[in-house]
């Protein structure tokens, strides 16, 4: 039987029979490596920050393979890999416990107008010293 | 220093760069796992990267072309790579082993390159000093991962595809006659010396990984001297297939 001829070279010289049909191949079922979340620092003593989510064996291998995933481009001081079945977190039909009624303005900081006192009380203290 | 020794050196050591990135590079979009995938091209060209490092050198330095023309332009006796870069990949057994076993060899030949009398030379491997980390990293971590934590699958096909490699992965130390003027005004340190630290390091991990390194293996020698296998002239003609359409054509 006549062999598949790609472009790609790499591709021709699988000898790939032409009349397999793609959807008769069995495909066995998805057998993935667990996820970990990745969290990258840019520079030392700054905040790790999420980045997103890759598959690998084990912690130490989600490390050098987040290292090019996510460490390649751009500044990067260190990188933290997590579980992902490691990290708890609420469903989101839960998420308006978040939901804190408006009115409540004395819970904000933007409610407290100090300005014009901090300024009041700077204009004082230099008219004293002068 | 002496000039034609001085280009033997620059020209063996980059080529194995260009002809191992071009083998690692046949695996992108062919990967076990998108993430290896991904790692493992990413390694390629920094492999890419350091072969022209060492070409510039070489153009500058030893009246040589230029970083293109020598990649690309030479004919397959011309090319100093050990036959170990050669070896098609085969499965992602054998170029995990390869890439762990040459990695190895890198780490210290550029430790060595770092205190080297010749300044462009020690200049680029302490600039490179971190890349290759890596990759040795990257590569150990997988052959301890697949030696002493997979399968008995993946502990069987790591030892086959050592012992396949093993005696390829020797004809790295391959010692040319020019080598000891350089020896001498330390512009580098002998095969010999970075074969004693490469096995006892690789001894060590291959320990950790549950594999045995085959006894009385013979050193397969002749890539230095332009004595290739027969995969590496269709690599060549696959590498150069664009470029050989308009060599003059400016890109």
């Amino acid at each position: 039987m006549a062999t598949i001829i790609s472009l790609d070279p790499r591709v021709t010289r699988l000898s790939i029979d032409e009349g397999v049909n793609e959807r008769d191949v069995l495909i066995p079922t998805l057998d993935q490596h667990p996820t970990f979340e990745v969290f990258h620092q840019e520079k030392s003593g700054s905040h790790h920050v999420h980045v997103g989510t890759l598959h690998a064996p084990n912690p130490e291998l989600a490390l050098i393979l987040a290292k090019e995933q996510f460490g390649r481009r751009g500044q990067t001081h260190n990188i933290w890999v997590v579980k992902t079945e490691d990290v708890f977190t609420l469903t989101s039909e839960d998420s308006d416990i978040f939901d804190t009624v408006p009115e409540k303005t004395y819970r904000d900081v933007s409610a407290y107008m100090v300005r014009n006192k901090v300024e009041a009380f700077k204009k004082a203290q230099k008219e004293g010293a002068e | 220093m002496d000039t034609n020794a001085l280009k033997n050196y620059l020209l063996r050591t980059a080529d194995d760069q260009l002809i191992i990135a071009h083998r690692h590079s046949e695996w992108t979009g062919f990967g076990p796992l998108l993430e290896e995938d991904i790692a493992f091209s990413s390694i390629a060209q920094d492999k890419l990267g350091h072969a022209q490092a060492l070409y510039n050198i070489a153009h500058e330095h030893c009246a040589l072309p230029n970083a293109d023309t020598l990649a690309f332009r030479r004919n397959e006796k011309d090319f100093l790579c050990c036959q170990f870069v050669e070896l098609p990949n085969g499965e992602y057994d054998f170029s995990l082993i390869r890439h762990f076993l040459f990695d190895a060899a890198e780490y210290f030949r550029f430790s060595a390159l770092s205190e080297s009398t010749f300044e462009p030379l020690a200049k680029l491997a302490v600039k490179i000093r971190g890349e290759i980390k890596y990759h040795l990293y990257h590569g150990r971590t997988w052959v301890v991962q697949l030696g002493a934590n997979g399968t008995d699958e993946s502990r069987v096909r790591m030892q086959t595809a050592l012992n396949y490699a093993w005696p390829f992965a020797l004809g790295m130390f391959e010692q040319m006659a020019t080598d000891s003027l350089l020896e001498t005004s330390e512009v580098i340190v002998s095969e010999e010396i970075l074969k004693k630290q490469w096995l006892e390091f690789v001894k060590g991990v291959f320990d950790e990984a549950g594999l045995k390194i085959p006894e009385n293996s013979t050193p397969v020698f002749g890539g230095r001297g332009g004595f290739h296998t027969e995969y590496l002239q269709p690599l060549l003609s696959e590498m150069t297939e664009v470029i050989d359409i308009d060599p003059s054509a400016e890109w």
